[in-house]
């Protein structure tokens, strides 16, 4: 892994604080880091030489803010570029006719199918009836792949009999859907690659056909620099009128995104982060700019946590933390919610500079440090849990047997909880909500 | 059996190619070899997913030794060569004794083409005169098991499969068993793709490699790592962490039938020593070449 762009712009501008304006020279050896950065990030070189004499421009010349250093500045600069070049075009999905088609297309292996059956999912979930349509008969067993994605999220495939021309398949999804009242379908067709002519035409005459009110190109968020050529010519050949820029999840930075949107003009509007169907997320430019810059992305764990600590939980919270009520079996409630927000090295993947913590945090749990607090907590008495002072050197042994553990296992996770609950008071008193993590360095 | 029309796969294999050569050879033979020239030769090598900083690593030897007086082209290709992990010349895959199996452990990150590999390196075996049995141990993938039978079925090889959702490590132990009473040369097993950065899926290879080394404790396994010829850098990070999890010994860099080169391979091959063995060029079952390193370079530069 390449270091964090900020950090090498701090060790190269980092002296500079307390000057008035960025010079000429600083920013030609800030370009340098930038330049390497976004290549490693497998943004287009052509369109990191034209992104970089734009920063230069700006940069050159410009005042350093308060607060600011240089390198922050050039940061700063290159930050809301990138966001941008990433916010063109309409990130909504255009859902018009009836029934509205959707076609998914792009190169083998990219994740059409995958991402067909998020899309059904995410329709339903705004209480539209969508149909999928199988329209990839050359992979083996495709169909069957979309038929099962469909069982089980009980959503209608239409599927043809082999030998069925990919036009006669998409036409009789269509006829399909007015039949049985569907109001989006969404065709998953075949990988093909740019360059092979016979499969490019058979896109264009499905596309002429079927005119989907939107054509969406999958993309691999792992893709290097081919990225552009191929979404050059699918975008020629339909045209393309947004990306699913998917395996999002992975570590890979991204910047083929930001090289197609910027050749092409065409927005992302979902990412795919995961392999299960619910794994299907609205773009936001700015956080992908920061995750190809390498400063993570504060903003989309912010959203994480609000979504899986619910309001009045917190408050109670807060109002047990005021009383000094709070006892073991609200620890343990905090562990599961934390749990939920999704596998540790992923949240701590999105804190800046936490990056290379996130895998031994990840060994961590999987080393079972969660789940042994948690049995630890379940093997107490309902008294025990409310009131640890009860907990004496024959109950502590009791619970270490109970839960197969030992007993400095049980006395660190008492420890660990008296430390929890000052520092939650504290944190409560100062009015913060976000509680801290109910396990410490061994 | 229902495929892509055919046809356009060998010209696309020819353009990939050419397109490649020709501007390398181009730039290279540019009459004036100062730092236009360079800075060319170093945008056709990040072009080709290189990578920017074994870029500039190749072109600042390359220029090294073009200052002690070698050709640029020779330099340039001299320094390439220089990256290649050491092949072994040995048979692969590897097959200690008569009455263990080869095993192929075939692994990768998602749509990287496993499952067409497997198919095809099946059919490569099978029409040398091999016993070749397939192991369905991506268990996890809508219809993948369908897939992998699909290709069992048309190659013409018998498949060792459990249901949808089974453990793999379980099929992989029944297919060994099945291997040893039936007297079969090799095993290919299809993995699940998985995210490199997902540590359960990657301990879950893991025991995957554990479960043929308890089985056939003799059994030298290969593990494949199949690469995606369109990925960028993320490539590297895929391969260190799959060697650290299975412990790799050759790539398979499919979807060279495309316009990408691949070369983060490079980057791989270097920093991990592990060799890249196969080319996949397209979907038919024979569209899989012996990779050498020689040849590679050969036609970079002819």
């Amino acid at each position: 892994m390449f270091d964090v762009l900020s950090d090498r712009l701090r060790d190269v501008l980092g002296k500079l604080t307390g000057r008035g304006r960025v010079s000429e020279a600083d920013v030609d050896l800030a370009m340098r880091e930038v330049r390497l950065a976004l290549l490693e990030a497998d943004v287009n070189y052509k369109v990191v030489k034209d992104f970089v004499a734009r920063v230069r421009e700006r940069a050159i010349g410009a005042e350093v803010l308060e607060n600011l250093n240089a390198g922050q500045q050039v940061i700063k600069i290159v930050h809301e570029e990138l966001t941008a070049l990433l916010s063109v075009g309409e990130r909504g999905l255009r859902l018009q006719g009836s029934p509205s088609v959707i076609a998914l297309v792009g190169l083998q292996g990219s994740g059409k199918t995958t991402s067909a059956a998020k899309l059904a999912r995410h329709f339903v979930k705004q209480g539209r009836q969508p149909l999928l349509v199988a329209a990839d008969p050359y992979r083996p067993a495709a169909v069957d792949q979309l038929v099962a994605l469909g069982r089980s999220l009980d959503i209608p495939v239409h599927r043809a009999p082999a030998g069925t021309s990919v036009l006669d398949i998409a036409k009789g999804g269509l006829a399909e859907a007015r039949r049985s009242g569907r109001d989006v379908v969404i065709v998953d067709t075949a990988g093909r690659l740019q360059v092979d002519q016979v499969l490019m035409e058979e896109i264009r005459g499905l596309a002429a056909a079927i005119k989907p009110a939107e054509t969406l190109l999958v993309v691999d968020a792992m893709v290097g620099q081919e990225a552009v050529s191929v979404a050059q010519a699918f975008h020629a050949a339909l045209p393309v009128s947004g990306l699913v820029l998917t395996k999002i999840d992975g570590d890979a930075r991204g910047g083929a995104a930001l090289s197609i949107s910027a050749v092409t003009g065409v927005p992302v509007k979902f990412l795919g982060t995961g392999e299960k169907t619910d794994a299907l997320e609205p773009f936001h430019p700015d956080r992908l700019a920061g995750r190809i810059l390498g400063m993570g992305d504060v903003l989309t764990l912010v959203e994480r946590a609000q979504e899986t600590f619910d309001q009045k939980q917190a408050e109670q919270l807060a109002t047990k933390l005021r009383k000094n009520a709070f006892t073991l079996e609200d620890f343990l409630e905090q562990m599961q919610q934390i749990k939920k927000m999704g596998p540790l090295g992923d949240v701590l993947g999105m804190i800046p500079g936490m990056g290379g913590m996130a895998k031994d945090a990840q060994k961590a749990v999987e080393g079972g440090e969660l789940s042994r607090v948690e049995a630890i907590i379940r093997s107490m008495t309902a008294d025990e849990r409310r009131d640890p002072h009860v907990l004496n050197g024959s109950r502590r042994r009791r619970i270490a047997r109970g839960s197969g553990t030992t007993l400095p296992d049980v006395n660190r996770v008492l420890k660990q909880f008296q430390e929890m609950r000052k520092l939650m008071r504290q944190m409560a008193g100062g009015g913060r909500r976000l509680p801290g993590l109910p396990f410490g360095r061994r | 059996m229902s495929g892509p029309p055919e046809g356009t796969i060998d010209a696309g294999v020819r353009r990939s190619r050419l397109g490649f050569v020709s501007r390398m050879r181009e730039v290279l033979r540019a009459s004036d070899t100062g730092d236009v020239m360079w800075d060319e030769v170093e945008e056709t090598l990040i072009a080709g997913d290189v990578g920017a900083s074994l870029a500039l690593y190749i072109v600042g030897r390359a220029r090294a030794d073009v200052a002690r007086g070698m050709v640029p082209e020779i330099a340039v290709r001299h320094e390439l060569g220089a990256l290649f992990a050491r092949r072994e010349p040995v048979p692969w895959p590897r097959k200690p004794a008569p009455d263990v199996p080869a095993v192929v452990l075939v692994i990768g990150v998602n749509g990287t083409g496993k499952t067409t590999t497997i198919a095809k390196l099946a059919h490569r075996f099978h029409t040398r005169g091999a016993k070749v049995l397939l192991a369905a141990g991506d268990t996890f993938r809508a219809a993948a098991i369908e897939q992998l039978q699909t290709w069992a079925d048309r190659v013409g090889v018998p498949l060792v499969a459990h249901a949808a959702g089974a453990d793999p490590s379980a099929v992989v132990y029944d297919a060994l068993d099945a291997a040893v009473a039936r007297g079969i040369d090799v095993v290919i097993v299809d993995t699940a793709g998985r995210l490199h950065t997902k540590s359960n899926l990657m301990e879950e290879l893991a025991k995957i490699r554990r479960t043929v080394a308890k089985r056939l404790p003799d059994a030298q396994p290969e593990v494949l790592f199949v690469l995606d010829a369109t990925t960028g850098q993320n490539g590297l990070s895929q391969a260190k962490a799959f060697h650290e999890s299975a412990g790799l010994t050759g790539i398979a860099l499919t979807k060279l039938d495309s316009t990408a080169k691949g070369g983060v391979a490079f980057a791989i091959e270097r920093s991990l020593g592990v060799p890249v063995l196969f080319a996949g060029v397209g979907e038919r079952v024979d569209h899989l070449l012996d990779f050498h390193p020689d040849a590679f370079l050969e036609a970079l530069f002819a």
